[in-house]
């Protein structure tokens, strides 16, 4: 029986590589979308079932559509290159081995002696049935203990959408209000 | 090769116009399950604030962003966006006048320090779910939009 983790790291890496090789952009976003429902599934098999939530909800649904959006004011196929820059290719690989090597010090998944289970996590789970009375250990954390970091988070939403925004042009006066029924699928 | 359209009206398909109308409530729904039983299960602000922005937008793809603007204001999306930050910090700014420190949410309650953290808890959420629905949208609005003008 093969396990269920192997083969989404398999099909993790096959849609990896697609993305690399194809040249459709469409194709690509797609993929994209793809990519983000396995590693959801990765989550969830590690039991981290908000982060797969929320990987689910925002990269597989939400960004996919706003890629497709932002791939409706450009080409639909990326542009042969001829161009190669070798140092920039080294770099990356030599970056990647780095980091690879870097986890052989790492302990092993789940291991209850790694450091992050007990340094300040033992806290937070007790906390979260005595002092908080939630259930879910996750949004304790998150709303709780780790208030201001989730506060910074919702104000770099917010940011995101103002740099758009600035960029990209928002609801100008006279837009907003009673919006041109068009029934005809714009073409450009 | 064909460049791509995506945010388009599609609603000329029956079979889509039907679905999504009818799949448009309870997405909304599930929203705000997610929302509000984020203490007792998988979920919270953020996850809420996307599976509805994901509705609306769901209605913006099959219906036209010009009908999606109409139900839902640009201007709503900008003031909700900035409103849910607001109500976060507001949360803050209340523990401190309840002589507690910023986001404290024991302060909330001087009886029950475990209501006053309920209490923060669902506040804080639901800025957040405002947020990130606004701004979901919002970006959606930012690229649709500037393909109409541009075409």
């Amino acid at each position: 029986m093969i396990p269920i983790e192997f083969v989404l790291f398999v099909f993790l890496i096959a849609t990896a590589l697609a993305v690399l090789v194809v040249r459709d952009l469409f194709a690509a976003a797609m993929l994209f979308g793809i990519f983000s429902l396995l590693s959801s599934g990765m989550m969830l098999m590690m039991d981290a079932v908000d982060v797969s939530f929320t990987e689910a909800a925002v990269g597989a649904g939400i960004s996919t559509v706003l890629i497709l959006g932002a791939l409706s004011l450009t080409d639909s196929s990326e542009k042969t290159s001829t161009y190669h820059q070798w140092s920039a290719k080294l770099v990356v690989v030599a970056t990647g081995a780095l980091l690879i090597f870097g986890t052989f010090d790492m302990p092993h998944y789940g291991a209850p002696e790694a450091p992050i289970h007990n340094h300040v996590a033992p806290d937070y789970i007790e906390g979260s049935r005595t002092v908080i009375e939630i259930p879910n250990i996750v949004t304790s954390v998150l709303a709780s203990y780790r208030g201001f970091d989730t506060f910074g988070e919702t104000t770099v939403v917010l940011t995101a959408l103002v740099g758009v925004m600035l960029l990209l042009g928002g609801s100008r006066k006279g837009e907003d209000e009673a919006p041109e029924m068009t029934d005809e699928p714009e073409a450009s | 090769m064909e460049t791509v359209k995506a945010p388009r009206p599609l609603r000329d398909n029956l079979i889509l116009r039907v679905v999504a109308k009818a799949l448009f409530p309870f997405i909304l729904l599930f929203g705000l399950y997610v929302q509000f039983h984020g203490d007792f299960g998988p979920g919270g602000g953020f996850q809420a604030g996307v599976i509805v922005a994901a509705g609306f937008i769901l209605y913006g793809l099959v219906f036209g962003l010009a009908d999606m603007q109409r139900t839902l204001p640009p201007r709503w999306v900008e003031v909700g966006s900035a409103l849910g930050v607001l109500l976060y910090g507001g949360v803050g700014v209340y523990a401190m006048l309840n002589h507690g420190a910023f986001l404290e949410y024991n302060a909330l309650d001087h009886h029950n320090a475990i209501h006053g953290q309920h209490r923060g808890i669902f506040w804080v959420e639901l800025g957040v779910g405002i947020t990130v629905a606004s701004v979901m949208v919002g970006l959606f609005y930012a690229f649709a939009g500037r393909g109409k003008r541009r075409g």
